[in-house]
């Protein structure tokens, strides 16, 4: 027993050496076969300790050195700027006046993304269902593998494609619904059609579908059994058992789901710089040219800014912040409501 | 409000195996019976071929004739929600559905049925709950989750919430045994009320309860692992755990094999 002798041993038992089996590093039987020995003062223990802490820390001092940091950079930019920052319909923060407002960027995040949503969720959750409960098991996987896939492809290729190819039929489309529908405001105007928030949602649309499909069916592939059966013993069908075991199971998750993919849209950036018509002005209108978000903005804008103009954009960076920040409280208060229900279910 | 069961060389498969072969059985209207035996005998299977819940995994397929009251519910142009209405079943474990409340549970398969008139609701839910000895547990809690009652109230939830539908035949796949002995007897004397209205089937390990509810008792067994379970005898419960007429049976009884 080298080791033994080689350490200051604490309380080495006499019959140590006599002990057969399993021993502590300092050569005495590992269930105590001699003495206790002391705690060890500096240890592995206390060095993950101090690891785990400092890893805490660290987060809470990004935050906080980033907050300081937008809000020192925009701070003098909001001072300069001779506008309204909420009301004004422009960006010209570059001007010797500056002059830029934040409202018609946020309307267009806000606007794109619902109408995203609006579009991508209802499919994702067909798509998840089906493949949850409708398709065989192999074709399930196949597929859902293929739906990941999407998820991986950068959003500059959406932006491409969106811009060179998916343009032409959307144009098209516009059109038809400008002739037969144009009495409606969200489908009026004279053109040019095409780079429109209707082009921009549905790219988004396109991109947040795989996050929603994937996690939604995530969810339902997690519904007990016990429940499902509960549902057909009961002279359930097919889509009446997923009414009454699924949904209601899987819908903390789906919430959860939707609030991701919303996340992605409000904070997407180059795919709209790329698709939408960059406009300023608050407006309904779907299918003519225009349209503009914060994060698209941010793009466009941030090449040619001076020192006022990085602030205005950094300015409207922290209201992009704000907004996803009430979006995803307002989702943690839709989950809370039931959380009674949902807490015993798990 | 019961009908009569007869199964006809019933014959269960997992895929390619077989898990029961020619099972032939009568359940006369308004008694319990119980189906016993050894662990992978297919007692289980069988019980679930009755409503047609066995074809519900992947694979699974049954073979030859079961008829309720004369009709064959394998037909092929019977409609399966129709046969599990008229069926209802009882799980091993306690499975209220966890979203729903106490209230909700109960009448669940009710709205399933497009029942939406609360009065007709309301008075099913009671009536429902109170046959399952359960109303003056939860009736002044009806809106809070079914989940959250404890193991053996939940278990009479689903019971509630299988005769609510008021079927003819009930099935019960092992209904006692995640629940504690005050429970087990709770649903025990339930059984006993229950049998009045309806045709009951019991899956059990338990030879006493099997000895106190049923009427008559339904012994199967295998001869290896792999074998398809087989009816080994079936007979009038007292003759069974008196009395019976295969050596097999007595063994299982007396504790010998199994």
């Amino acid at each position: 027993m080298g080791e033994t002798t080689a350490r200051p041993a604490v309380a080495p038992a006499p019959e140590a050496e006599a002990v057969a089996g399993p021993r502590t590093r300092d050569g005495g039987a590992l269930g105590g076969g001699g003495g206790l020995p002391r705690a060890r003062a500096f240890g592995a223990e206390r060095a993950f300790r101090a690891l785990t802490v400092a890893a805490g820390t660290a987060v809470l001092v990004i935050i906080a050195a980033i907050a300081v940091f937008l809000v020192a950079k925009a701070v003098p930019a909001l001072r300069a700027n001779t506008e309204n920052f909420w009301t004004y319909e422009g960006w010209s923060p570059n001007d010797p006046a500056p002059k830029f407002g934040i409202g018609t960027l946020a309307f267009g995040t806000v606007l794109s993304s619902a109408l995203a949503l609006l579009i991508a969720v209802p499919v994702a959750l067909g798509i998840a269902l089906y493949l949850s409960h409708y398709a065989p098991r192999r074709l399930g996987t196949a597929l859902g593998f293929l739906i990941d896939l999407l998820a991986a492809v950068p959003s500059v290729v959406f932006g491409l494609w969106g811009r060179d190819v998916f343009v032409h039929p959307v144009r098209d489309f516009s059109a038809w619904l400008n002739q037969h529908f144009g009495w409606l405001p969200i489908f009026g105007g004279d053109g040019p059609f095409g780079r429109s928030i209707m082009l921009g949602s549905l790219v988004l649309a396109i991109m947040v579908l795989p996050i929603v499909t994937s996690l939604s069916r995530e969810v339902f592939l997690q519904t007990p059994t016990a429940n499902e059966e509960a549902a057909l013993a009961l002279g359930a069908t097919r889509w009446e058992m997923i009414r009454t075991a699924v949904l209601p199971y899987g819908r903390p998750g789906v919430v959860a789901a939707v609030m991701l993919g919303l996340g992605r849209a409000l904070g997407e950036t180059i795919a709209l710089a790329m698709t939408l018509g960059i406009t300023f002005g608050i407006s309904f209108n779907l299918i003519t040219n225009g349209g503009n978000t914060v994060a698209a903005n941010i793009a466009n804008a941030f090449g040619e800014a001076n020192a006022t103009g990085r602030g205005a954009l950094i300015a409207s960076g922290l209201v992009l912040f704000a907004i996803t920040l009430i979006v995803n409280i307002t989702a943690r208060a839709i989950i809370h409501r039931r959380r009674e229900f949902t807490e015993s279910a798990a | 409000m019961a009908k009569r069961i007869d199964a006809t060389n019933v014959t269960a498969y997992y895929g390619g195996f077989k898990a029961i072969e020619d099972i032939n059985l009568t359940v006369e209207p308004k008694t319990v019976t119980a189906l016993i035996g050894p662990s992978g005998c297919g007692k289980s299977t069988f019980l679930r071929s009755i409503n047609r819940m066995h074809e519900v995994l992947p694979g699974a397929r049954v073979e030859g004739d079961l008829t309720i009251d004369g009709q064959n519910i394998y037909d092929r142009d019977v409609d399966v929600t129709a046969v599990r209405r008229m069926i209802g079943m009882v799980f091993q474990r306690p499975n209220p559905f966890p979203t729903m409340s106490i209230y909700d549970n109960v009448v669940a398969g009710l709205r399933l049925n497009g029942v939406r008139k609360k009065s007709i609701l309301d008075e099913a839910a009671e009536n429902s709950l109170r046959a399952a000895n359960l109303w003056d547990e939860v009736k002044d809690r009806l809106g809070k989750p079914g989940a959250g009652l404890s193991g053996g109230q939940q278990q009479r939830l689903c019971i509630a919430r299988t005769i609510a539908v008021e079927p003819q035949v009930v099935l019960m796949d092992e209904p006692c045994s995640a629940l504690d002995p005050i429970s087990t007897l709770a649903i025990e004397d339930l059984m006993f009320q229950l049998k009045d209205r309806f045709t009951i089937i019991i899956v059990t390990h338990n030879m006493q309860q099997a000895a106190r509810v049923s009427d008559r008792t339904a012994f199967f067994s295998i001869e290896r692992t792999g074998d398809p379970g087989r009816l080994v005898e079936y007979d009038d419960t007292q003759k069974i755990f008196s009395n019976p007429s295969v050596r097999k049976t007595e063994d299982y009884i007396t504790g010998r094999f199994g």
